[in-house]
């Protein structure tokens, strides 16, 4: 049954499972290679494009996390034309998205290809109408700044914050709230080309929208977009720290599925869960109750207030 | 499941995904149990086909192929009329009943009584739709029963599973990959619970207490005899405080006095203890009657441990924060009240005490702590330190030779025990809310956007007949009490049904109203099936 | 599924709009009792539901939302998200009749009406509509009417029709060859007429051949598809009818949107038979029993007069469950499109057949193996379909005389901007740039330049009149006859305009699905737009090179090239 296919990767032959992505094939060898739409646990949507490689024999580049790999094939991760590309779309995506909660990875592929962001012009400042805009107009630029999708938080309810300015529009989030994941659909991409942007139907607040508040969307965001509002309000107060952070793996207190919790706590306070996206049952997933009911534990009332709980108290009505 | 000899689920939830026919019977799963609708759902895109039986077209029901909208109470007569329409068929699967099962003739004389007809009167369902769900899981290369409380909170919970466990038995959809019956349990350690024995029959692992080997295990490692007779179950034991008969309660993580049927009594009995201990993390109700109250650590997440999921997984509960105050984990409230009362066995470690378990129950022998955190979890039987857990129970039934075959227990339809009449005309069920659980003192913690609180969801029909706006106030009478509760219209009830949440008893207790009647066999009260009546207070008011 | 939806009332209107153009996933059975629920089919259904509200009411409400959702069970964000992908649906009050007046490279010189109707909310700016031959187009858009076409119009023209009057167009100038020759001569709306001039003899003949000689006969043609890529009709027909059985479908891409083209359309509008017949040969040789096609929302007349013709030859026979008595069974869709240049990527427009966005899909796999729905799948442009007539009318081997031997047949070239006489020309391959241009009465003005193959193509300016129009000739110097685009552009035009006026296409018309493209296209605009008209070429060519290579589709691969070409050409220059 475990047929394999030999591949040609960096000069390095390896016969990889049949099936097998590219990518699956670099990362089984340590050839690790960047990725910010793909994750294990949902469907490639292969939009990202930091992962493109080049196939011998191929007009264009692949993109390595979606294309399987094939008897015979000859694939370089590191040729001019593949540093290239993925040197011009890093710079593309970092100027036209804050991306400076992204993760260290990311930030050190951009710094091994020499990304310069500032080649494009001076960033242009944040808008309020990208919700709004009508697929196929747009205001011609006058060519002074590089536009980018800047624009004002939403914060609409208590448990997490959309911070859209920094969307590199991976999918990812639709995905999870989609139908590799949680199967509510309350968001999707709207609008087009650069215009496009995740949104609920008419733009509507998320408490007026489908959405359940699994947080499922947030645990998948590579880019701090789609942030808990705990983790919002301790940033925004400069008291979030990671260094002081530690994370325990545990199970839910609620229903009897028995899925796995990862807590993040900080000053014997939780501050973040998360599940891992490993484990059988969760696949990283979870609902309203595992995700955000932790707050029994911690609302002491006489028994303690301390500055963390004044700064998440701020999230509440 | 007792029938199959261990009382857990039969399969993992990962065959779900990978199933032909799902159905999904008294269970509101993609509220009640999120997660494992995730898995649920993985099948339906797979392409299994979804039949959802529930009086209510719930969150889960709207995933179905098809809905069948039963009445209340009325499954045993749909399961046994299935069982009929498969038998007539020629569908039943001959080769397993022969080989692996016994007492087929009499459950088919039993079932044979419910022709179609007749289960289309008592359940409201059509025949032909009867039919159909009857052919598709026979027929089905895989099939897999899910239920949770739909099927269990009634007066005849026991004969309710049951009558779903024949039809496994009919058709072989037991014991196979893909496969299975699915109790998805309701709190996080309910099977872990039982797994350890926390039943008035069972000691850890299924061993029964009035089983002189099985007990003679325990007591010869303890040192000192146990009782050798079944204790009394939840129901028994509060009839048992009404009769003056149990005068002592020592109660941990309950909070009876809010989430028992028919509060008003529950109250009275609890009131009339001699002594009354309540150790939890919450100061419950429960815990305001009590005479001492001893402050516990949250398990999940301030102590170390393990629970046990409904796929049978044994997995690690971690300390993630210090209890507040004196709070203290549960292990070591009791063993320093063991050592208060003269028998003290020091403050042994949770994996201590685990380590203890495994020397006694067979299926958790395997389960050492570093194997349940090298593996993510453990699923049981896992009767050795080789064995990698089993996916699925009861493959023993596909040996050649059968040594313990799987009786067929023909059961018949009883109607709910609150029968509805002129003064009671309205059928009350409860359930849960996504972001809302049992009594609310856990999820009534955080802020959810999406809480709506309690309401008395009714149809749009019955609305209108009774002039009934959204959010109005109304009063809600049963035999037993009366309530208020504002009004919510749910598209999803037929005329004659009507639902409440049971997560907000500080604000509206239902328990008020729901019947004490219980399951001889479990102990569980039949909330699912109350009569009311619905009466409008004054024109104008709004909550 | 458990839809939550937005809880806007649906008007009477709507809902009846909605009802009659699509079914319901939701079937209650006995008192409500029961329900069964189709959970996957209906989702194609979604792009004719949001045309249907579109058409009828002149927007899409947050109630129709709600009632597409519910009918077809879509969760409404996605109903949302379909709907504001396409430039002709809109998600707020509008005005019932709105003008699309095109400001494209070929409007846009003849003039500025989009300037001269000023600022009015029932006027917006639009791509190329396809009717360069006879600039300046404007499309309406009017609720409860039929869409229609004014070309050439005036400002004048333009709001006498937002008050309420028809428009006027000019029939279309043909240069005709085999393909075009019942355009303006016989009557498209007659099946008789169709017949009586040689209509269904090829059809006749696939079906006394039998499939494999069908295609076989193709091969031996040398007919390589029209929409851009030149690849062999023949070996895409084969690779199809070869896969094992179980649906396959045929598609006819009529989503003709490149700008500078308008060639499908007026085979559409004057010979719809043909399309018909040849789809009909493709289903018969590959073993598809369904066909669609797939028509630009900016051709009301075409489409009019297409699902005219599929109803005839339906009610003839010539369409259904027994095709023409010969026992097998074809039927065709026609589908609308709703204003989106991408949706002509093959596999935009089967995602969008299929209900979802117009994103398209990266290949492999390819349509042939997995198209429409996950099934094999031919797709051809129009164009190619209708030289399969051709091809089995006359034999694979007299076909193929014609041409060159990498090129063969004819090949229909859209002249439009400074010429003389614009028009659709049927030319055999192998003419020169220069002889066409002659052809169509010269330029008028003095010769500046030439958009060749649409703006995915290049820019070429004089010395490139000697380049005979073939395949190989193309590809040798490095350009392509794309959907067959010449347009003129004289000496007065302010070709930097004309660069810009390219960008902002792209800028608009990309999906946004791929980083390289959603983004890349934005700063090619941006760098464009520079004072001047002067650019970093180096920064240019990064980004041309990277999008080249790095994104899904073609829209990405060919954004830059015009903008390359016009920097080659010295039309945008370096900064000073």
């Amino acid at each position: 049954m475990s047929e394999t296919v030999s591949i040609v990767i960096d000069g390095v032959s390896m016969a990889v499972p049949a099936g097998s992505t590219i990518l699956e094939a670099c990362r089984s060898t340590d050839n690790d290679q960047p990725t910010l739409c793909y994750l294990e646990t949902l469907t490639p949507v292969n939009v990202c494009r930091v992962c493109v490689v080049e196939v011998e024999g191929s007009r264009t580049l692949v993109p390595s996390c979606s294309r399987v790999a094939e008897d015979g094939m000859i694939v370089h991760t590191d040729s001019e034309r593949v540093r290239h590309s993925r040197k011009v779309v890093f710079e593309f995506l970092a100027s036209s998205v804050d991306m400076s909660l992204t993760d260290d990875a990311t930030k050190g592929w951009m710094d091994r290809y020499g990304c310069d962001p500032t080649r494009f012009g001076p960033q242009a400042g944040p808008v309020a109408d990208r919700d709004h805009r009508h697929a196929g107009h747009h205001h011609a630029p006058t060519g002074d700044t590089a536009e980018t999708v800047s624009q004002p938080v939403k914060v609409d309810n208590e448990l997490y914050v959309r911070d859209y300015s920094r969307c590199v529009l991976c999918y990812r989030c639709v995905e999870a709230c989609g139908i590799d994941a949680q199967n509510t659909f309350a968001i999707a991409v709207a609008g087009r080309g650069f215009d496009a942007r995740i949104s609920t139907e008419f733009d509507t607040g998320l408490t007026d929208s489908a959405c359940v508040f699994c947080g499922n969307c947030v645990g998948v965001c590579p880019t701090g977009a789609l942030m808990f509002r705990s983790e919002y309000e301790l940033r925004n107060a400069g008291m979030w720290d990671s260094d002081r952070q530690s994370v325990t793996r545990t199970v839910c207190s609620y229903c009897g599925v028995g899925c796995n919790l990862e807590l993040h706590t900080q000053d014997n306070r939780i501050v973040k869960v998360t599940s891992p996206a490993d484990h059988s049952v969760t696949s990283g997933h979870l609902c309203i109750k595992g995700r955000f009911g932790y707050s029994y534990v911690q609302e002491l009332g006489d028994l303690a207030v301390t500055p963390i709980d004044e700064v998440l108290a701020r999230a509440r009505r | 499941m007792a029938v199959l000899g261990a009382g857990g689920g039969t399969s993992s939830y990962e065959e779900i995904e990978n199933t032909d026919v799902i159905l999904l019977w008294g269970s509101n799963a993609r509220n009640a149990h999120p997660i494992f609708f995730h898995h649920l759902l993985k099948g339906v895109h797979n392409g299994a086909r979804l039949y959802a039986v529930d009086p209510r077209r719930s969150e889960s029901a709207q995933w179905a192929d098809v809905w069948l909208g039963i009445d209340v109470g009325s499954d045993i007569a749909l399961a046994n009329a299935m069982a009929k329409v498969i038998i007539e068929r020629g569908l039943a699967n001959t080769e397993f009943v022969e080989r692996a099962t016994t007492g087929f003739e009499a459950y088919a004389r039993k079932v044979a009584e419910y022709d179609l007809a007749r289960a289309t009167e008592i359940t409201g369902i059509p025949s032909n739709v009867i039919e159909e769900m009857a052919v598709a899981y026979a027929t089905a290369d895989r099939a897999q029963i899910c239920w949770t409380l739909g099927i269990t909170e009634h007066h005849n919970a026991t004969d309710n599973v049951l009558a779903l466990i024949s039809l496994a038995l009919l058709t072989g959809h037991v014991g196979r990959y893909g496969s299975g019956l699915v109790p998805v349990r309701g709190q996080n350690n309910v099977q872990g619970g039982g797994d350890m024995g926390a039943l008035p029959n069972k000691l850890p692992g299924f061993q029964d207490i009035e089983n002189d080997e099985q007990r003679g295990k325990f007591e010869a490692l303890y040192g000192r005899p146990l009782p050798a007779k079944r204790g009394w179950h939840l129901t028994q034991m509060f009839e048992a405080m009404q009769a003056g008969k149990l005068r002592g309660l020592y109660v941990i993580g309950e909070n009876p006095a809010q989430s028992e049927a028919d509060s008003g009594h529950t109250r009275q009995a609890l009131e009339g203890l001699d002594f009354l201990v309540v150790q939890d993390i919450f100061l419950t109700r429960t815990a305001e009657m009590a005479d001492v109250v001893l402050p516990a650590a949250a398990d999940w997440c301030e102590a170390e441990g393990t629970v046990t999921s409904s796929e049978r997984r044994v997995q690690r509960v971690r300390k993630a924060l210090e209890p507040p105050g004196e709070a203290k984990p549960d292990t070591e409230i009791i063993s320093l009240l063991a050592g208060a009362l003269g028998r003290g066995w020091g403050n042994p470690s949770a994996e201590e005490i685990w380590d203890e378990l495994r020397s006694l129950s067979p299926p958790h022998q395997g389960m050492s702590y570093q194997r349940l955190e090298d593996l993510g979890g453990l699923q049981w039987p896992c009767p050795d330190d080789s064995h990698p857990g089993s996916q699925f129970l009861h493959a023993r039934l596909w040996d050649e030779v059968v040594i313990d075959p799987a009786p067929f227990m023909p059961v018949d339809w009883a109607a709910p025990v609150d029968r509805l009449s002129d003064d009671y005309p309205l059928r009350m069920t409860t359930g849960r809310h996504l972001d809302g659980y049992n009594t609310g003192v856990q999820s009534g913690g955080f802020d959810s956007p999406i809480r709506i609180g309690c309401t008395i969801d009714v149809s749009p029909e019955d609305g209108e007949r009774l002039g009934l706006e959204p959010d109005e106030v109304v009063r809600i009478g049963s035999r037993r009490g009366e309530i208020e509760a504002p009004v919510r219209i749910d598209p999803g009830l037929r005329p004659g049904l009507t639902f409440m949440a049971l997560h907000y008893p500080d604000d509206v207790d239902i328990n008020e109203l729901t019947i004490e009647a219980w399951d001889p066999q479990s102990g569980t009260a039949e909330f699912k099936a109350t009569a009311i009546r619905i009466d409008k207070i004054a024109v104008g008011v709004q909550r | 599924m458990d839809l939550r939806f937005i809880g806007a009332e649906v008007s009477e209107g709507e809902r009846e709009a909605i009802h009659a153009a699509v079914p319901a996933a939701e079937v209650v059975e006995v008192d409500g009792r029961v329900v069964r629920t189709d959970r996957t089919s209906l989702r194609h259904h979604l792009l004719p539901a949001l045309d249907a509200v579109q058409s009828a009411i002149g927007y899409v409400s947050e109630g129709a939302v709600d009632e597409i959702a519910h009918r077809l069970h879509v969760p409404p964000a996605e109903v949302y998200s379909v709907a504001t992908f396409y430039a002709l649906i809109q998600t707020e009050p509008r005005p019932p009749v709105v003008a699309h007046v095109c400001d494209d490279v070929a409007c846009r010189s003849a003039a500025d009406l989009v300037g001269e109707l000023g600022d009015r909310d029932d006027v917006v700016a639009s791509p190329c509509l396809g009717q360069c031959d006879r600039r300046p187009a404007v499309f309406f858009q009017r609720a409860g009417s039929p869409d229609l076409v004014a070309a050439p119009a005036t400002a004048s023209e333009v709001s006498s029709v937002l008050d309420g009057a028809e428009s006027i167009t000019l029939e279309p100038t043909v240069d005709a060859g085999p393909l075009l020759r019942r355009v303006g001569r016989v009557d498209p709306g007659s099946l008789d007429a169709f017949r009586s001039t040689g209509g269904y003899v090829a059809l006749a003949r696939a079906i006394e051949m039998g499939p494999e000689a069908v295609i076989a006969e193709l091969e031996t043609s040398g007919l390589k598809g029209r929409g851009g890529a030149a690849f062999p009709a023949g070996v895409k027909w084969e690779s199809v009818r070869k896969q094992p059985t179980g649906p396959k479908y045929v598609v006819c891409n009529a989503d003709e949107s490149e700008p500078g083209t308008f060639k499908d359309r007026v085979v559409l509008e004057g010979d719809p038979f043909a399309v018909i017949e040849a789809l009909t040969i493709a289903g018969f040789s590959t073993g598809a029993t369904k066909g669609f096609i797939y028509i630009r929302g900016e051709y009301p007349l075409a489409t009019e007069r297409l699902r005219t013709a599929v109803a005839a030859a339906r009610n003839a026979g010539l369409l259904g469950d027994d095709v023409a008595g010969a026992g097998f069974a074809f039927d065709i869709e026609v589908r609308r499109g709703q204003g989106a240049y991408i949706c002509g990527e093959e596999t935009a427009l089967f995602n969008s057949i299929e209900g979802f966005r117009g994103e398209p899909r990266q290949k492999p796999p390819f349509p042939v193996f997995e198209g429409l729905f996950g099934r094999p799948t031919v797709i051809n442009n129009v164009e190619t379909l209708i030289n399969v007539n051709r091809v089995l009318t006359e034999g694979g081997e007299t076909y193929a005389a014609s041409g060159t031997p990498d090129s063969t047949g004819t090949r229909l070239f859209c002249l439009s901007g400074d010429v003389a006489r614009p028009g659709v020309y049927e030319v055999e391959f192998g003419m020169t740039l220069g002889d066409l241009i002659e052809r169509a009465g010269g330029a008028a003005g003095d010769l500046g330049f030439v958009m060749l193959g649409g703006a995915a193509g290049s820019l070429v300016d004089a010395s490139a009149l000697d380049l005979r129009l073939t395949f190989e000739d193309a590809r040798a110097a490095g350009v392509s006859l794309g959907s067959g685009v010449v347009m003129v552009f004289n000496t007065e035009v302010d070709m930097v305009d004309i660069v810009r006026r390219i960008a902002r296409f792209f800028r608009d018309e990309s999906c946004g699905q791929c980083v390289p493209c959603r983004v890349g296209t934005a700063r090619v605009e941006e760098a464009v737009s520079r004072a001047n008209g002067s650019v970093e070429a180096s920064l240019i060519e990064d980004m041309d090179r990277a999008m080249k290579d790095a994104s899904i589709c073609g829209l990405g691969h060919t954004a830059a090239s015009v903008v390359r070409s016009a920097i080659a050409l010295g039309i945008l220059g370096e900064p000073q």
